[in-house]
């Protein structure tokens, strides 16, 4: 099997995976976040990560260094967050998960007919110039942008989990997402919390789109896909395991790149999209031989 | 007299948690059982495991000489053990008379699912529903009835599905004291006329005093005493384990 | 009050779309499209509103159908492959026998073949609840349509052409005014019969049931109900009228595309969804009613918001759902319940319960 028979490409696919794949768990880990703090699937996800990509990509059509655009695209994705949630997603969020599901999917529509219109459907990539190493002989190229988004993606992560756990406004998260009844009587603003949260995950979602845009491609209608990996993963690690969020999205990157060697780029979404039903009904049949079902 | 139902070294352990260890019992056809403990004593969870909502870690459970651990939860009522729920389950959009008329037996026959409703039902269902004293309200939304009157529905809806054993989990909780005796007298009728079995668990101690035939005590998982009421009153263990409990 | 008002309805539906056509003859693709509507928002209702089981997979039918159909059409005369790969060069040509069976034929493999489908997938995919669900639908409705693009038989990405209107001496068959009319009508047709099926669906112990475990599937299987042979059944109902409605679709439209046409996920996927909660889910005229509003509403955005309708599109979901959960019907119902043969009675409400001991 080619597996086997090829130590550099099993090698390479791991390398590109995890690097993809540290990309996967930080949309992941907001997802959860909305997931866990406010009982929300936030579908638009992916459109999030595309729309952070298209402004990192603006700031370098405008002749500047794509890695300056980084916080413009966690600003940016952070402050529209915050408005749709004080506008829409407020509305939906102690109502039945489906309808704010069809709500945020609705969002993300608009958010995509509007990249479309103002970016069009070609394919974009903001260039870094950040050059490859090569390992082994050649055997291995390292593009370096993916190290750096490899990087980015992990320091990312570190740091707004040491916010969640450092300051007042993470730990009025973390309170209202165990019981936001009881953080209401002590006084946190749960309004305030479940719109900051929205903010945070949309200001993450950005930063993850800044690193896209840099290391892989944008099209205004590849947000899907990465909706449905955070979903993915956020269902397997479950929702308050944050090193199993962190681990899966690893996992899921690295698994997404030997498929793509095995079965080709061009099934890489199909891929996904039956992977996720793979799970659930793998999941599902696993609970119902306790006769139980996923919640 | 035989037994209706036969509980054998039952145990459910929820990881670490013995919620049910090494429990056996037997209730005879045709009579009135309690089942008492403190909170936490494992009590619904015995319930659950009989009635297949969980499966068992170990021992036998048999209804009717049947084996009925290894069946899922739909495959039981057929066979004519139902049970009713602590925290009352009902179809809350539907009419009072719609969730009655759902809850009638029938064969397992695939083309019945399409059958229409017969007009008898009607009838079935608003007599049933006048024992229970629902008769008024028989046309509101299940969903817009107190706690205690959906305590009477699910009695109501059991009751439609022919059942040969009735389970009921704490049926007087939640309701107005002045009709308990009302549905003490129920119980009573319902086991003396259609000769339905009952298991009841309860904490209201003047109900199962007036109620049941046999006591079963559960503590911490185990089961702790069982006998007759007048034996169970006086029993010292059972006296500790609830002025002991926390 | 509510059969009388229920009698007009459907008389005045059966005589509009029996001459809307003649009166409106521009408009004969979108009066097919609007029967078609009809049908997946009545049969996503079956899941969607009546089970409580919100599906974004329907889709995968209605795609399967159209494939299968126009397969089923092409491959009676010809070689399939053959056809694909040419590419819409159209050198084949049905004749009038050949069409007439092909089409019945395709139409008849287009229900039961999905139907057949849904019947094992249900198996599979309806032990999971809620949004699991629904995320796995669209799982499904997606990767259909992406794996699609690589089945070369059926023409890939570059999709497949459907066999033309049969032509007599040079000119179109003449059988009820031509090839669009008679499709028009074929689609009108399906959407009766799948109305007239559901009613009756609705009215057995089926409907009940679905409704019941909408409500507390937890409760349903506690009184002995095998749900999962309602939840299966229902999905294969579904599976089936869609699947036609599919290889209908296919013939109006004349090409058959795998993400965009057949396996349209991102446009009648979430259309059926948006039309059936517009028009009030779980009842039986919501779908119908929503199908017809946004249909209407979607031609008006047409004409007007060119370059903006999808825009559009995602505000209306926004807007519904947000606001209008319930739909048309649930406003009514709120508002004119004697419509409903519902009757608010204070006097249930405030009766106190009565337990006479006398019995």
């Amino acid at each position: 099997m080619i597996l086997i028979q090829a130590p550099f490409l099993n090698l390479q696919a791991l390398l590109d995976g995890l690097m993809v794949g540290s990309i996967f768990a930080l949309v992941a880990y907001g997802m959860a976040l909305v997931w866990g703090v406010m009982n929300i699937i936030n579908v638009a996800q992916g459109e999030y990560v595309i729309l952070g990509g298209y402004i990192t990509f603006a700031v370098y059509k405008l002749g500047i260094h794509p890695i300056y655009g980084m916080p413009f695209s966690f600003l940016f994705l952070f402050i529209l967050g915050y408005i749709l949630y004080r506008i829409i997603v407020f509305r939906v969020v102690d109502k039945d998960m489906f309808i704010s599901i069809l709500a945020t999917f609705g969002i993300s529509i608009m958010i995509q007919q509007f990249m479309n219109m103002i970016f069009g459907s070609q394919v974009e990539t903001a260039l870094t110039g950040f050059g490859t190493i090569f390992l082994f002989d050649h055997n291995i190229t390292l593009a370096l942008v993916k190290v750096f988004s490899f990087v980015v993606s992990i320091i990312g992560a570190i740091a707004v989990i040491y916010f969640m756990k450092i300051s007042k406004l993470g730990r009025a998260i973390r309170a209202t997402a165990q019981n936001a009844r009881a953080a209401r009587i002590l006084g946190v603003d749960t309004e305030k919390v479940y719109a900051y949260t929205y903010a945070i995950n949309a200001g993450l979602c950005g930063l993850a789109g800044s690193l896209v845009a840099m290391t892989y491609t944008l099209h205004p209608y590849i947000g899907l896909p990465y909706t449905v990996r955070s979903f993915m993963i956020v269902i397997i690690a479950g929702l308050g395991n944050i090193p199993g969020v962190l681990a899966s999205g690893l996992g899921l990157g690295a698994l997404e790149e030997f498929s793509a060697y095995l079965i080709g780029q061009e099934f890489r979404i199909g891929f996904i999209f039956s992977l996720l039903v793979i799970i659930l009904v793998y999941r599902s049949k696993k609970l119902a031989k306790k006769r139980e079902y996923l919640k | 007299m035989t037994n209706i139902l036969e509980v054998k070294n039952v145990s459910k352990f929820f990881g670490g948690v013995r919620a049910n260890e090494d429990i056996s019992l037997s209730i005879k056809q045709g009579s009135i059982v309690a089942l008492i403990g403190p909170n936490g004593s494992g009590k619904t969870t015995l319930f659950n495991s009989i009635v297949g909502t969980h499966p068992i870690d170990t021992g036998s459970i048999k209804f009717e000489g049947k084996e009925l651990s290894k069946m899922l939860v739909h495959e039981i009522p057929p066979l004519g053990l139902l049970r009713t729920f602590q925290q009352t389950k009902i179809y809350g959009q539907m009419s009072c008379m719609m969730n009655m008329k759902i809850s009638k037996k029938v064969s397992n026959n695939y083309f019945k699912m399409f059958d229409t409703l017969p007009k008898e039902l009607d009838d079935e269902a608003e007599l049933i529903l006048s024992f229970v004293g629902l008769y008024e309200k028989r046309n509101l939304r299940a969903g817009e009835l107190s706690f205690g009157q959906q305590k009477l529905l699910e009695l109501a809806m059991a009751l439609m599905n022919e059942p040969k054993m009735l389970m009921l989990d704490e049926p007087t909780a939640g309701i107005n004291p002045t009709l308990i005796n009302g549905i003490i007298n129920r119980l009573i009728k319902i086991n003396e006329k259609y000769n339905i079995t009952l298991f009841v668990i309860e904490h209201n101690m003047r109900v199962v005093m007036n109620l049941a035939e046999h006591i079963f005590c559960m503590a911490h998982g185990k089961m702790l005493a069982d006998g007759k009421p007048e034996e169970i009153k006086n029993d010292k263990r059972v006296i500790d384990a609830y002025l002991g409990a926390h | 009050m509510k059969d009388k008002k229920e009698f007009t309805a459907i008389i005045a539906i059966i005589i509009a779309g029996i001459f809307l056509p003649s009166l409106m003859p521009v408009y004969r693709v979108q009066l097919s499209e609007l029967w078609i509507f009809m049908v997946f928002a009545s049969t996503w209702n079956i899941q969607g509103g009546k089970m409580g089981y919100n599906t974004f997979g329907n889709i995968l039918f209605f795609g399967l159908g159209m494939y299968i159909c126009a397969s089923t059409q092409i491959s009676y005369a010809f070689d399939l492959a053959e056809w694909t790969a040419a590419g819409g060069v159209k050198t084949f040509v049905h004749t009038v026998k050949q069409y007439f069976i092909g089409l019945p034929l395709g139409l008849l493999l287009a229900g039961i073949i999905p139907a057949l489908i849904a019947g094992f997938l249900g198996s599979l995919i309806l032990g999971l609840r809620g949004h699991y669900f629904a995320i796995g639908t669209l799982g499904i409705g997606i990767a259909a349509g992406e794996f699609a693009t690589s089945v070369s038989i059926w023409g890939g990405g570059q999709g497949m052409t459907v066999p033309v209107w049969p032509k007599v001496d040079g000119q179109d068959l003449e059988i009820l005014g031509g090839g669009m009319n008679f499709f028009y009508y074929l689609s009108f047709v399906l959407f009766i019969i799948t109305f007239f099926v559901l009613r009756w669906l609705f009215s057995t112990r089926f409907g009940l049931i679905l409704t019941a475990i909408r409500d507390n599937e937890d409760k349903a299987e506690a009184m002995g109900v095998p749900t999962m042979r309602y939840k299966v059944s229902g999905w294969v109902v579904s599976a089936f009228f869609m699947g036609i409605a599919g290889g209908i679709y296919g013939n109006i439209n004349g090409y058959i595309e795998p993400t965009e046409v057949a396996f349209a996920g991102a446009t009648f996927g979430v259309y059926m969804v948006l039309m059936t909660i517009l028009g009030g889910k779980g009842t039986l005229w919501g779908p119908i009613i929503g199908a017809l509003i946004f249909q209407v509403f979607k031609e008006f955005f047409w004409t007007f918001f060119l370059g903006w309708q999808l825009v559009a599109l995602g505000f209306l979901i926004v807007i519904i759902v947000t606001f209008f959960p319930e739909g048309i019907m649930g406003w009514l119902r709120n508002n004119k319940p004697e419509w409903f043969g519902e009757v608010i009675d204070h006097k249930a409400r405030l009766a106190q319960v009565k337990i006479n001991t006398d019995d």
